[in-house]
């Protein structure tokens, strides 16, 4: 099931530069698991040491923020679109 | 205006107790005094001076500037209280409470894409700017000498008169690098000896608002590495910890820059044998609390702090003393 995942800009030496990427899954964790066999090194940014998403991280499912839905559990189906966003705007 | 800069240097006593050889000492600037509420107030007031001194901003134009936050509140403050409309371009990702903050002085926000982070609001400001340049009034923090002068005439003296003089290393957050150039600049004209040390995040994937992390972005203009004598790297987690101590441990609630350049200075001073090291605490924590910092925040215990410190000290080795 094929979804798409929308990569902020520090992610995407990972992934050659794009920023939306495909990726199979039933669950988050799954879709996760695949974008690290097909770019490796981004999940590591995305998850702590204990496989928890990383506190600044937010991802959101279809515009919800996995946080209120299942977080890693989080069901996806066919065509959904994730976004991988980080807390801050990373400024001044 | 004449409210601005003239912050407190608080020592910082409790979470260090114990750690540091006698004779050094680590205080922090409490930025979060200013009456904006960061350290930016200093800044934008010197680069709005010298635009009305220059003719370059006159009634009618409109102040604008990329900014996630706390430049933001300060251009916001100052163009209510001079009466120039201001127009603000930040990611949509910014805290809640900057929003607000910014809308309450009347200047208005243009949202860029989160996904784009600071450099896709810089990028935006830009074209709006190439629209209509006649309209605008850009101080623009990042390429501005204005902003590193502004603290070269003001966060650099007062630390030198705070620390009579004593100060041996200056450790402070990279953003636009104003603060560290500036001030740096000020305190090794005073004494060469001065270590000037700049702060960023581990990773260009951070959390660390406010911070930019140099090999990933576009670099400011205004910074120049080669003036720093070492930057230390801290990572997102560590520095979240590190607020949540200040907090119980030490009494002061500040925003996530503030725990990543204490991580650093402790870093720091637990490889000195002597030194007074001084680093700066942009704001204040309260504008974070509805933000992914309090995630941890509510649920962090003191039981904590001897695992983040030990990891402030194994990695003092590799820096400079």
């Amino acid at each position: 099931m094929p979804v798409q995942i929308r990569v902020p800009t520090p992610l995407r030496r990972f992934t050659g530069g794009a920023d939306v990427v495909t990726a199979e899954g039933s669950s988050l964790r799954e879709v996760l698991d695949d974008l690290e066999r097909k770019h490796p090194g981004l999940r590591e940014r995305l998850l702590d040491e204990n496989g928890e998403l990383r506190r600044f991280v937010n991802i959101y499912i279809n515009g919800d923020d996995v946080r209120f839905l299942d977080n890693l559990s989080s069901k996806v189906k066919d065509g959904d679109d994730i976004s991988i966003v980080p807390a801050i705007a990373g400024g001044r | 205006m004449g409210l601005i800069g003239n912050t407190p240097l608080l020592e910082i006593t409790k979470i260090t107790a114990g750690l540091l050889r006698p004779g050094v000492r680590i205080f922090a600037k409490l930025e979060g005094f200013n009456p904006g509420g960061s350290v930016k107030d200093r800044p934008a007031l010197k680069m709005i001076m010298e635009g009305l001194r220059k003719g370059e901003l006159v009634p009618g134009k409109t102040i604008i500037d990329s900014t996630s936050g706390n430049t933001g509140i300060a251009l916001a403050m100052l163009g209510a209280a001079l009466g120039f409309p201001v127009e603000l371009v930040m990611a949509a990702n910014a805290s809640r409470e900057r929003k607000k903050i910014i809308q309450a002085f009347g200047a208005k926000i243009i949202y860029s894409d989160p996904l784009e982070g600071s450099d896709g609001a810089i990028l935006l400001c830009r074209k709006i700017i190439e629209r209509n340049p006649e309209r605008y009034f850009k101080p623009d923090q990042y390429a501005n000498e204005n902003n590193p002068l502004a603290h070269f005439e003001t966060t650099g003296p007062e630390i030198w008169r705070q620390t009579k003089g004593a100060v041996t290393h200056f450790i402070a957050g990279l953003g636009t690098g104003g603060t560290v150039m500036g001030t740096g600049r000020y305190l090794k004209m005073r004494n060469p000896a001065v270590k000037v040390i700049g702060v960023e995040p581990d990773d260009a994937m951070h959390g660390l608002e406010g911070l930019k992390h140099m090999a990933s972005s576009i670099v400011p203009p205004i910074y120049h590495e080669e003036e720093l004598d070492d930057k230390i790297q801290v990572s997102t987690e560590d520095a979240y910890e590190m607020v949540y101590a200040l907090g119980q441990i030490e009494g002061v609630l500040v925003g996530q820059s503030s725990g990543a350049a204490m991580v650093a200075a402790l870093k720091v001073a637990r490889g000195l044998r002597e030194g007074c090291v001084v680093t700066i605490f942009p704001d204040f924590g309260e504008k974070y609390l509805s933000t992914n910092l309090w995630i941890g925040w509510k649920s962090w215990t003191r039981d904590r702090l001897s695992h983040l410190l030990a990891k402030c000290k194994t990695e003092s080795e590799s820096v400079i003393t």
